[in-house]
């Protein structure tokens, strides 16, 4: 166990390192991502309402090995033998567009849920001051839904991290994929998935608790303290 | 009673008609409501007293009719709605207040986003009407500190930082413990007293005999009798509107 530490910890250090940074740029395109069509959803537009539905109810109903070999292969083939130009994606923006995707929107419906949960009072309130329909969402309505909402995004981050292993089909050398390889020279699985899990537990352990310690800053009873 | 009222008519209402799917909630409303006066808005639950409430400020789509309050045609589709509910102020029953924002905040927001104050001069004003509502110190509280009857001050605080010319009130004390309502009916009063134009939904007769200039009395859809506070409470004319009376008095 230890001489797998010794010898190949750093290619898993910077396996993971990849694992993060594919997470990171996934996350805050799924938060846009989410944010647009979560709006979209709640908005009194039967377009734009219609199209967040669209956008949810296919990415969800659509495998997301299924969404990485589309984007990955599909989408530069149709671009070179149907449209007439080349496109190449790299693994990695590959990676972040089928995660941004696939986050996004199950962020949308955490987003939708979470405005939803605000009391239609709140929106009533402020547009009787008349204040703008933007501002009001803005100013009011969002800022009490993120409360709600912390607890869920958290736990959607932390599973968007843990599908990044997903993109190791694509060939990116994140954490699995690098891991594959250092048990294609060591024989040794038991241990070396060990490490790998635990090396998971770890960041993902830190991001929960971080959430906790998010949660409460949000909390009014914890700004209600500070006032006192 | 009210010696601020003048000729200048403030709201107008002409045959209002609101229905939810085929449920027909207002059936012809006509009213007008005249500067600094107070009217008072009565009857049974599920009458249309609120939705009524609610078109004048377009809270709720009107299906038919015309609401001109002041220069602003509320039904006319083109109409700037922000700019014409900067000018009519609403209490809810819930109070409404956000509870991610101080008291101060909350007073201070509209009037400072809509660019009609400074932050400075919103916050002199906020506490200028904290007063005038008599809960100043409670100015940096957030509102799920505070009381009922005091959320309700602040609320009325919120909607006057605007500088309205008209005030909604949609059933202000019905949400409070019996011992807030009194403080919150005298923060209206000394409003009415003022010369606030001011139309208020309630379930307090006794609140609506003593301040209002004149009463609605609104059951399945219509203004089915109006009148002084007297002619309503002391001799009322239509068999609905006894009916209602003998039930709540």
């Amino acid at each position: 166990m230890l001489e797998i530490i010794q010898n190949f910890g750093p290619t898993l250090l910077e396996a993971m390192g990849k694992t993060l940074t594919m997470a990171f740029y996934s996350l805050i395109f799924a938060s846009i991502i989410g944010l647009i069509f979560g709006v979209f959803a709640v908005v009194k537009n039967k377009f734009l309402n219609i199209l967040a539905q669209i956008f949810v109810d296919i990415i969800r109903g659509v495998p997301m090995i299924v969404l990485a070999y589309f984007v990955f292969f599909g989408i530069p083939y149709a671009c070179k033998n149907m449209l007439g130009f080349n496109l190449t994606l790299s693994a990695l923006e590959a990676g972040i567009i089928c995660l941004s995707l696939n986050c996004g929107a199950y962020m949308a419906e955490i987003i939708r849920g979470g405005i939803q949960a605000v009391p239609k009072g709140q929106m009533e309130a402020a547009r009787s001051l008349g204040l703008p329909y933007l501002t009001a969402m803005r100013q009011i309505i969002l800022p009490q839904a993120i409360r709600t909402m912390i607890p869920s995004i958290i736990n959607q981050f932390i599973i968007t991290l843990k599908d990044t292993s997903i993109l190791s089909i694509i060939g990116f050398p994140e954490l699995v994929n690098s891991a594959k390889g250092v048990v294609a020279l060591t024989f040794k699985s038991f241990q070396v998935w060990a490490i790998v899990g635990v090396m998971y537990l770890i960041i993902i352990t830190i991001l929960s608790k971080l959430a906790k310690v998010l949660e409460r800053r949000l909390s009014y009873e914890y700004k209600h303290k500070r006032h006192n | 009673m009210n010696t601020n009222i003048s000729d200048t008519i403030k709201i107008s209402v002409k045959d209002l008609h609101k229905s939810f799917g085929k449920n027909e909630v207002l059936c012809g409303i006509s009213a007008d409501v005249k500067e600094g006066e107070v009217v008072c808005v009565i009857g049974p639950s599920g009458g249309g007293k609120s939705t009524f409430l609610r078109c004048i400020n377009k809270l709720e789509d009107v299906t038919k009719g015309q609401i001109v309050v002041d220069e602003y045609e509320i039904t006319d589709k083109k109409v700037d709605i922000n700019k014409a509910r900067q000018n009519i102020g609403m209490v809810f029953q819930q109070f409404n207040l956000f509870p991610n924002k101080t008291v101060l905040e909350n007073i201070m927001l509209a009037p400072v986003d809509c660019k009609l104050l400074t932050k400075e001069e919103a916050k002199v004003r906020a506490l200028e009407l904290l007063k005038r509502v008599g809960i100043e110190d409670k100015a940096n509280a957030y509102p799920h500190s505070l009381s009922g009857g005091q959320q309700q001050r602040v609320a009325i605080a919120r909607a006057l930082a605007m500088n309205p010319d008209v005030m909604l009130f949609d059933e202000p004390t019905s949400a409070l413990d019996p011992e807030m309502v009194g403080e919150v009916l005298a923060v209206m009063k000394e409003l009415a007293e003022q010369g606030m134009t001011m139309v208020i939904v309630t379930h307090e007769m006794g609140f609506a005999r003593d301040v209002a200039d004149r009463v609605l009395f609104i059951a399945d859809g219509v203004i089915c009798e109006e009148g002084t506070p007297a002619e309503i409470f002391d001799n009322p004319q239509q068999k609905r509107t006894q009916d209602f009376l003998a039930a709540v008095l």
